[in-house]
């Protein structure tokens, strides 16, 4: 799914390479922490390549396996949050609130 | 002391002597009847923003809104000439919805040549006009001339659509909005049409949830869990105050002074910030937007964070200095929920970095969101056991004190005039 310099993340792609931000979010609150953690631990190293490599391509014309590896780094930013600050897959102090993304660009 | 300096008279509230400085009592929030009056004192007369004209993209194209605070239904279309208009979404023949899809109680858009009613067929151009109705000859004295689609006031300001559902609205948008507001014109709105959308029920009052986007007195202290550590704890020790607060007519802004993360140790940041170059307060490289009209930071705050306008009655645009901009609705659907809406406007993203960026800003936004949002479940619920009646608004809760009088003036003035009438 992937280009082939990020092959080692093959195995994460067919849960995270996710096009919208509502399966994103789901994704992660069905995580488990460990699950969450070994994404970002496997990914993290990667990402300022990641974004370099996906920056070379016109970005409304990303060949398949590029716009995976951009959705890949978006469920990045999706999980960032629950690693980096609330140490849980969910909002810290947010009770039941919802929001949803109901419109956003492609890719 | 102050960080900032303060108006002559000592504070911001006491700068609009209107305001008063007594406690203020929250049963505009709580009170069905007083909601009921609301309804038709300032949903049924102020000039309600419903969207921008990028949704209307070519001849025909539509969207409809549910206006359930206002018991209406509105269709917004690009007519023929490339003027947008507003109608009634409701067929002359017998009063079946005109535009839906499946559920009549969802909104919709598309692009159409003719508007058709699935249940006669009877049709109406884009300008509201009955073109055709079926089997004509079977009606008594139907003049079609006369029974187009009933139009509502519209008009445009900045790109971003109005209606008022007045019978003869009492001010032009132009004069309604008033010259803060209009000194926005110029703002490259046109030109940020990368949008991310949201949308909530919430179960609170409308004005609960504005009031929480008012002040940022809250920031320091319910979003404290949002940021690492050592930025946490520097905000909790100096708390918050902004730099300039202004007032004008039935709308209000407050400006923040700008927190530049990137110059901020790694210890305060979090690391996924540094490499997606995005967060809270946008995206860390700045567009060039050209010379920003006077009405941007109208209190020339440097460093400049961000301006919250907020359009009386439930809109709000809040533009970032880092070059991108946000605008919240707030729709009752009763005296304690109404539907949140929030829109993310970026320049859109030439690179797949800026679109990384803009990812992590949008992001982040909800996270903060929805901090604010689960408290006002709990206010709403709290507030209805009337134990306490008067609350004290700080210096920095002007903006609350503001909406609060305003809603209470337009009530007062409209009991006025149905009382002069009976």
């Amino acid at each position: 799914m992937l280009p082939a310099t990020f092959a080692e993340l093959e195995t994460l792609a067919p849960t995270w390479c996710l096009a919208t931000e509502a399966e994103r979010w789901r994704q992660r609150h069905l995580s488990t922490m460990a699950e969450l953690t070994a994404f970002y631990d496997a990914f993290f190293p990667r990402l300022e390549g990641a974004i370099e490599y996906c920056n070379e391509f016109p970005l409304d014309d990303l060949p398949a396996d590029v716009a995976n590896l951009l959705r890949l780094i978006h469920s990045l930013v999706m999980v960032s949050m629950a690693i980096e600050i609330f140490r849980q897959p969910k909002t810290i102090d947010a009770s039941d609130a919802v929001l949803d993304r109901i419109r956003e660009p492609t890719p | 002391m102050p960080r900032f300096p303060k108006p002559p008279e000592g504070t911001w509230t006491e700068h609009y002597p209107e305001l008063g400085t007594e406690p203020v009592a929250y049963e505009d929030s709580i009170s069905p009847a007083f909601h009921e009056l609301e309804r038709d004192a300032i949903f049924r007369r102020a000039w309600l923003n419903l969207g921008r004209v990028e949704q209307l993209p070519k001849t025909g194209s539509y969207f409809t809104k549910e206006l359930a605070v206002a018991k209406a239904s509105i269709i917004i279309v690009r007519d023929r000439d490339g003027e947008v208009r507003a109608f009634h979404n409701i067929c002359r023949h017998r009063g079946n919805k005109l535009v839906w899809n499946d559920f009549p109680r969802e909104e919709t858009q598309g692009v159409a040549r003719q508007f058709v009613c699935k249940y006669h067929g009877w049709r109406y151009g884009l300008d509201g006009t009955l073109n055709h109705v079926q089997q004509e000859s079977e009606f008594f004295d139907l003049d079609k001339s006369c029974h187009g689609l009933v139009p509502v006031h519209c008009d445009v300001w900045a790109g971003f659509i109005f209606v008022n559902l007045a019978r003869e609205p009492k001010q032009s948008l132009r004069e309604f909005l008033g010259p803060m507001i209009t000194a926005l014109e110029g703002y490259p709105f046109d030109r940020m049409t990368e949008r991310f959308g949201y949308r909530t029920e919430v179960h609170a009052n409308w004005k609960l949830f504005m009031d929480a986007f008012a002040e940022f007195y809250h920031a320091p202290i319910l979003h404290a869990k949002q940021s690492r550590e050592r930025y946490a704890a520097a905000g909790q020790k100096l708390g918050f105050e902004a730099p300039y607060y202004s007032i004008d007519g039935p709308h209000r802004l407050v400006s923040t002074s700008g927190v530049r993360n990137w110059e901020m140790g790694d210890d305060a940041v979090k690391p996924s910030e540094v490499l997606t170059r995005g967060g809270l307060f946008g995206p860390w490289d700045k567009p060039d937007l050209g010379e920003m009209p006077r009405g941007v930071n109208p209190g020339r705050c440097k460093p400049w964070g961000l301006d919250s306008f907020q359009l009386f009655p439930n809109f709000a645009i809040l533009i970032w200095s880092q070059g991108w901009y946000l605008t919240y609705h707030y729709w009752p659907t009763s005296y304690n929920a109404h539907i949140f809406e929030g829109n993310v406007y970026f320049l859109p993203a030439r690179t797949a970095r800026e679109r990384i960026a803009h990812e992590m800003t949008a992001a982040t936004f909800k996270e903060f969101a929805l901090q604010d949002g689960n408290t006002l479940e709990a206010t709403q619920i709290s507030l209805e056991t009337r134990a306490v009646d008067r609350f004290h608004l700080n210096d920095q809760e002007i903006l609350l004190r503001h909406l609060h009088k305003v809603v209470g003036d337009w009530v007062d003035d409209y009991r006025l005039a149905k009382g002069a009438v009976a």
